[in-house]
């Protein structure tokens, strides 16, 4: 199977049910995209195909087939996404388990509406746990985040 | 803790290089960021070490070892600030290295909120030793007094003539100088602090943002197998039959082994189980699906949690065994005016750290190597060498990132899971736990049930107080026989009663165990705080005082108290009262500054449809003291958290950014445990199983957060979870403002629709 991720093409043989997370994370040693619950509830493994939110444990690598991959290690070409900079700023992670999915929920959110408000951060959010708790701080830093991206556009390396 | 003239001292280069780990077998130790490394990773050659936690390489860099782990409280940033400190350190040339499990730290025991209160004075003394010791050699090479070098800002100045060294150029020479004694140590005043009190950045962000932070669940070794393990459902059972042959027929599938559970009680052993092994995690937890195991029967068959907790409730309501006895409790509720009785119950609680347990081990005959996610790594030490037959010393922890610990993770019954798979594989095997096994094989938090009685005179004053609890104590799963609280459990927020109240008693009941109970974030806080803050706002409300006012009088005058009665000695977090007080004036101060926040007299009139109200706690807890004010709207029986403050008195912070983050999340731990959080078990069998039904707050209903900190110049207390404790008895405060309804039992979404 073939498969774009960050914009390099892979190979890869393995299970077509196998889902994505898997893939990333023990076949191709990108261990940014994590595994909190394997059942969608929690949003740790969010990554993008085609620039769209989805739950890595839950879509199988066959449905990534001729579609962009971007997990976190992609999202900015040098670590300078308007979100990594705004997280950087408002010393957002504790434990930081949950923050690449997070950033990939955000950066999705930010896509289609860079000026989010609460109730608009909350909706596109909730499906990402956070047990440490730093709700309050990723809500502002993606608000202060919100207004550079227009200025920064579309920079995944998809 | 041994004397710092033992702890400083000179290591030789060999011996800091095992206690880093730089001959880490089998791993590329990589680093994506400049600047930071994997926490295992050490630091790169050349480096000349002036004692156990510093060393310094000739382009400046200097290394400081932080032995504690880090599990999103900061500790990471915090120790090694204070060092930095001492130091003369520029903060920019620091770099973090994640010591290995080692006794020659000291305890590594990342849990009881101890890591800054137990190491801020090591750290400080360790930092100016290894200053001393540059002073000492640049006036060495200038051949001048001492006196006339000073440290500062990673340099050594000559102070009458200006020239200076950097520190790469004296660290060699330095490395060579005699340690001095305590004695000879010049520390720094609180006016020329340059990181302690300040809020540092998190060293760990910029890796935790590009997906580089490396924890447990990452750890990859060459030729390593995954495990995934399906375990006996309740507790003390094992396999009976066992049928594999489906699951060996999956593609990948490497291997199927039994692993033995220990005898009661539970320990660290792991349980009994069937390990699947396979070259990915897919196809181990796909092949596990099709394992037909028949499980035996066990003496926790019968075990059902909501019966469990009536019995509780029913037996709190007889008079138990007295722990302290103040006073005469029987006359004065006979003879007060009115008397108040109330019952308190919270449920089993699961940890739930984001990151699932999960441990790697490479295991020999003669050694064995663990990467993992782990509080205790010197407690991995001796465990996994209990199971494997091996010295402590034989065994040697790397500590990676911990995606979440609260306590779960100084647990190592998942690391000698991975240590006996390897040893029988003979490669390296990583154990994956999923949610589900996290959720159904968690040491849980007790189920509890509290009684509290109190008499009031005319004046609304109490003048008695009884209180009795009930719940499974974490020492079963330690010792066998133990079915009452212990002792170091009433310690936390029970009897340790700070209120002027000369007749008051103590009285545990019996509850043996079903389950392995383990410490949770704040551990025994979570019910007596609940209990007790929840008690004297109803006491309030009946002697018809505003929560503040009555508090401030129940608390009483400033004075210092010393819970201690008879066989009762109180534990006071293992610190002198002498140097942590029981303080009612702090907690006192606490009290004041939260009420500010709140508007005690609202009250929520349901008929015009602004079912608002405030609600106040304040504990003391791990020697710090903190207070919570919540609002709520109750609406058609709808709860909504509107908006939450902590008032926090720590003592001297550290780092405030991370005393704030962490009070922001102890109130969201709280909120968890309060409206949503409930382990229910059936059959001897936990019956929850992942996130949609172990609820976890969401971000739409995780409302604006304020952090009050008292500004302190006190020795440095807990704050991990101090914040933890006052959160669920604010919101039950606050629902009864609002709907002039009593919630006693957690969580509060069995009763109202959570928001």
């Amino acid at each position: 199977m073939q498969l774009i991720i960050n914009g390099a093409t892979h190979e890869t043989d393995v299970d077509e049910d196998m889902p994505l997370l898997w893939l990333l994370r023990d076949e191709l040693q990108m261990t940014g995209t994590k595994f909190g619950c394997g059942r969608g509830l929690c949003g740790a493994c969010t990554i993008h195909l085609d620039g769209r939110p989805v739950r890595a444990c839950l879509t199988p690598a066959s449905a990534a087939r001729g579609k962009a991959v971007t997990t976190i290690e992609g999202l900015s070409k040098n670590s300078d996404h308007p979100l990594q900079q705004a997280w950087i700023k408002h010393n957002v992670p504790q434990c930081g388990y949950c923050q690449s999915g997070q950033l990939m929920s955000a950066a999705a959110l930010l896509q289609d509406n860079p000026n989010p408000t609460d109730s608009e951060i909350d909706r596109a959010m909730t499906g990402n746990l956070c047990r440490c708790g730093t709700y309050p701080r990723i809500k502002a830093a993606i608000k202060s985040a919100g207004q550079f991206v227009n200025a920064a556009g579309g920079n995944e390396d998809a | 803790m041994p004397d710092s003239s033992k702890q400083i001292r000179n290591v030789s280069r060999r011996s800091f290089l095992k206690l880093t780990g730089l001959a880490a077998g089998g791993l590329v130790l990589g680093s994506a960021l400049p600047g930071w490394q994997r926490p295992w990773a050490s630091p790169t050659g050349g480096n000349s070490e002036l004692n156990l936690f510093i060393s310094i390489a000739p382009d400046d860099t200097v290394s400081i070892i932080c032995h504690r782990s880090e599990m999103g409280q900061g500790i990471r940033t915090g120790l090694p600030q204070v060092v930095a400190d001492e130091l003369e350190a520029d903060w920019q040339k620091v770099q973090v290295v994640q010591g290995l499990g080692d006794k020659r730290y000291g305890s590594q025991n990342t849990d009881g909120s101890r890591s800054i209160r137990r190491f801020y004075d090591t750290m400080r003394r360790m930092g100016a030793s290894a200053r001393t010791m540059l002073e000492n050699a640049a006036a060495q090479q200038w051949q001048v007094p001492a006196g006339e070098c000073k440290a500062t800002s990673h340099r050594v100045v000559h102070t009458p003539t200006g020239r200076s060294f950097r520190f790469g150029e004296l660290a060699a020479p330095a490395a060579s100088q005699p340690v001095p004694g305590d004695k000879d140590l010049q520390l720094k005043g609180s006016d020329d602090f340059r990181y302690i009190g300040k809020p540092v950045n998190t060293v760990d962000t910029p890796a935790m943002v590009t997906g580089a932070a490396d924890f447990g669940q990452d750890v990859s070794i060459d030729n390593m197998l995954i495990a995934s393990i399906e375990r006996a459902p309740v507790l003390g059972s094992s396999i009976k039959k066992l049928d594999d042959s489906a699951a060996r027929k999956v593609r990948g599938v490497v291997a199927i082994e039994r692993l033995d559970g220990g005898a009661e009680p539970p320990l660290f052993h792991p349980l009994s189980g069937v390990a699947v092994l396979a070259t990915n995690t897919w196809t181990a937890l796909k092949a596990r699906r099709k394992l037909q195991i028949d499980w035996s029967d066990s003496d926790h068959l019968g075990h059902n949690s909501d019966a469990y907790l009536e019995k509780l409730q029913q037996r709190v309501r007889e008079p138990g065994k007295t722990i302290t006895d103040h006073g005469d409790v029987q006359k004065a509720l006979a003879s007060a005016s009115r008397d108040h009785e109330a019952v308190y119950t919270v449920p089993y609680l699961a940890h739930a750290t984001m990151e699932p347990p999960s441990a790697t081990a490479m295991t020999t005959d003669s050694s064995c190597e663990i990467w993992a996610c782990v509080q205790d790594p010197q407690s991995v030490q001796q465990h996994v060498g209990n199971a494997l037959g091996l010295e402590p010393e034989q065994v040697r922890v790397n500590v990676t990132l911990l995606g979440g610990g609260f306590g779960r993770k100084s647990k190592p019954d998942f690391v000698i899971e991975a240590a006996l798979l390897s040893r029988k594989m003979k490669r390296p095997v990583k154990v994956v736990w999923s949610r589900e096994d996290d959720i159904r094989h968690d040491y849980y938090h007790a189920a509890s049930a509290e009684y509290y009685r109190a008499g009031l005179d005319s004046d609304g004053r109490v003048t008695g107080w009884l209180q009795r609890a009930a719940f499974p104590s974490i020492g079963g799963t330690f010792s066998a026989g133990v079915d009452h609280p212990a002792g170091f459990e009433l310690d936390l927020g029970f009897a340790d009663l700070p209120f002027a109240v000369d007749n008051h008693r103590s009285e545990t009941q019996q509850a043996e165990y079903h389950a392995r109970i383990g410490w949770l974030r704040s551990v025994a806080n979570i019910q007596n705080a609940f209990g007790r803050c929840s008690f004297a706002d109803e006491l309030a409300h009946a002697a018809g005082k505003p929560a503040d006012r009555f508090l401030l009088e129940l608390i009483g005058p400033d004075r210092l108290v010393d819970p201690s009665q008879g066989d009762y000695k109180y534990g006071n977090y293992g610190e002198p009262l002498e140097k942590f007080p029981l303080d009612t004036g702090r907690l006192k101060e606490v009290l004041r500054r939260t009420a500010a926040r709140a508007d005690l007299t609202l009250r929520g009139d349901q008929q015009s449809g602004n079912g608002e109200g405030w609600g106040i706690a304040v504990h003391r807890s791990f020697l710090s003291y903190v207070g919570i004010a919540t609002r709520v709207r109750v609406q058609d029986n709808r709860l909504e958290i509107m908006e939450m403050h902590a008032v926090a008195d720590v003592g001297l912070a550290v780092n405030p950014d991370r005393v704030k983050s962490q009070m922001e999340g102890s109130m969201i731990f709280g909120m968890s445990l309060a409206l949503l959080g409930e382990i229910r078990m059936e059959d001897g069998a936990v019956s929850n199983s992942n996130f949609h039904d172990y609820q976890l707050l969401r971000m739409h209903q995780s409302p604006p957060l304020e952090v009050e900190l008292v500004d302190s110049q006190e020795a440095p207390a807990g704050v991990g979870e101090p914040g933890v404790p006052p959160v669920a008895p604010s919101i039950a405060n606050a629902v009864f403002a609002a709907t002039g309804k009593r919630y006693r039992e957690l969580p509060l979404k069995k009763h109202l629709s959570i928001g």
